[in-house]
């Protein structure tokens, strides 16, 4: 990138305590407009957390969240929901009971431009065609790649301007992993803003211009994709506390 | 009497009494969806509903009108329950929620005996709800009221079926009843949800606790406690916390209640309620998450 593009959203020394657990200790990391950035380290490095609290699940202890400008740390989730970020949540977590199309349908409940809706609809159908053929059926009936592709299809259809994905490729098969991340790189084509938190570094750093590594609730190091790829402190990082 | 007929009239009776715990089930079930808390006070609303009714038209106020204002009633006292005794604790230990939901009962109940003493009173039914229909020479005999009640429930129930797959608010508590989390992460406004859930299921008991007043002919400062012991045992029949659950357990427990005494021997059906608290021990046992979710457990 020749000139930056603005920053979208900005994490500023995130501090997130569960009980007299410190799950995060001051985490800070920016993402700019049309970026793709990945959040990737071991288990309970925080990532997950990370991601909760800008959604407005978990409250900031301390620390501040920006996006577009406006503080949002602390606010209720649906208002985030409705100023622009929306999360594909880990393990889905979609309304099984209910059919694919009234998920679908919840995504967009903070939406009033029914035309609108309808245009994102049929984004979603060419994005996931699978999702068309099981409009009636119940989410909970779907296998883990399909759920997988309505889950993102859930999060899109809020019409976002900063996409959440937690582990979009856990518990769903190889095959369609390769699947979900194709159409993940063709919404960063379209320009989607996106970070991403996903355990298997090598897909994530395929997608993601730039990581960050999260270690025990901290930012152990972070750059460009192509050169974390090649650090040996990437892999340190993720051994914990071996360095 | 035929035979044929003697059946006829008892499934009339039947369904009579198992719309009546199907409506109060469904409400009980809107709630615990939405807040994971039994709402002990339910049955309470009912009797809301049925003295806003008895003091109407006592008053002189068309039937019609007080039905009317006798659900709206309900809402309302359903709403200042929520606003009041249930939004301070909603993230407090399901213990303290129990146990305040055990006392908004109490505290309406006794201030109900307060204003209106224990004693029952008269409950007001205009003539042509009183009167019987005969079929078949007589041989079964069904009441207005009983008619009323069947075709109101099944038209309330349309309705609450609309309500809940078609509209935005109702796939939002279905939702919320699902995964509490996920609906925040929707966009969902839960507190919102929590309301029009507490104004739906009282409305719901408020039309429940007329009609039941209507069949009794009395309404009673304590009398929501029986109705709504059935319909919790008709909610854990059906699935506790599912409002198609809450329907078919509602249902079954009023054929139960009803063929139990219709064809048992007086010796045996004297033992009515121990029969039906039997088959809610045998359901807990065998199929603790009900007929329609048999692999989820209810936790109170």
């Amino acid at each position: 990138m020749a000139t930056p593009s603005p920053v979208l959203l900005s994490v500023e020394n995130l501090e997130v305590n569960f009980g007299a657990v410190r799950a995060l200790k001051g985490i800070s990391l920016d993402v700019h407009a049309g970026e793709v950035v990945a959040l990737v380290g071991a288990n309970g490095a925080g990532k997950s957390t990370t991601l909760r609290t800008i959604s407005g699940l978990s409250r900031p202890r301390g620390g501040k969240i920006i996006f577009d400008g406006k503080p949002i740390g602390g606010i209720a989730p649906s208002r985030i929901v409705s100023l622009g970020i929306a999360q594909s949540p880990e393990g889905r977590r979609l309304f099984g009971g209910l059919t694919v199309a009234d998920n679908l349908r919840l995504g967009a409940c903070t939406r009033t431009d029914k035309e609108a809706v309808g245009r994102d609809s049929e984004r979603m159908f060419m994005l996931f065609p699978i999702l068309k053929q099981r409009l009636k059926q119940l989410a909970g009936t779907l296998s883990g790649g399909e759920q997988q592709q309505l889950a993102l299809a859930r999060a899109l259809m809020a019409a976002p301007r900063l996409l959440l994905l937690d582990e979009p490729s856990l518990g769903v098969a190889p095959l369609l992993v390769r699947h979900i991340f194709s159409a993940l790189a063709e919404l960063k084509r379209q320009g989607m803003t996106m970070l991403l938190v996903e355990q298997n570094i090598t897909l994530a750093l395929d997608l993601a211009d730039r990581a960050y590594v999260l270690r025990t609730g901290q930012v152990a190091l972070s750059g460009r994709s192509a050169e974390l790829r090649d650090s040996e402190r990437v892999a340190q990082a993720y051994l914990g506390e071996a360095t | 009497m035929t035979q044929l007929d003697y059946i006829l009239q008892q499934i009339v009776n039947a369904v009579s009494l198992g719309s009546l715990y199907a409506l109060v089930a469904v409400g009980l079930s809107i709630v615990f969806g939405v807040l994971k808390l039994t709402n002990f006070a339910h049955g309470d609303v009912m009797m809301v509903g049925a003295f806003g009714v008895a003091l109407l038209a006592g008053a002189g106020v068309p039937f019609p009108v007080a039905v009317i204002c006798g659900i709206a009633a309900a809402a309302v006292a359903g709403l200042l329950i929520e606003r009041i005794a249930y939004r301070p604790i909603r993230d407090a230990p399901d213990v303290a929620r129990l146990l305040t939901s055990l006392a908004v009962t109490y505290i309406i109940e006794n201030v109900g005996i307060l204003v209106f003493t224990s004693s029952p009173r008269n409950f007001p039914l205009p003539d042509i709800l009183n009167t019987s229909w005969e079929v078949s020479n007589g041989a079964i005999t069904f009441t207005s009221i009983n008619l009323l009640t069947i075709a109101l429930t099944f038209v309330s129930l349309l309705l609450l079926g609309w309500f809940i797959t078609r509209t935005t608010t109702g796939l939002g508590m279905r939702a919320a009843a699902e995964d509490m989390s996920a609906a925040h992460l929707v966009g969902l406004n839960v507190n919102r949800l929590i309301i029009v859930a507490f104004i739906v299921a009282s409305a719901y008991a408020g039309l429940a606790g007329i009609l039941w007043a209507a069949q009794a002919g009395v309404v009673q400062p304590q009398m929501g406690f029986t109705p709504l012991l059935k319909a919790f045992v008709a909610a854990i029949i059906g699935g506790f916390g599912s409002i198609a659950g809450a329907l078919v357990g509602g249902y079954i427990l009023g054929a139960l209640e009803i063929f139990i005494v219709a064809f048992l021997p007086s010796s045996v059906s004297s033992y009515r309620d121990a029969i039906v608290f039997a088959v809610l021990i045998a359901f807990l046992l065998v199929r603790p998450g009900g007929l329609l979710q048999p692999n989820r457990e209810i936790k109170l």
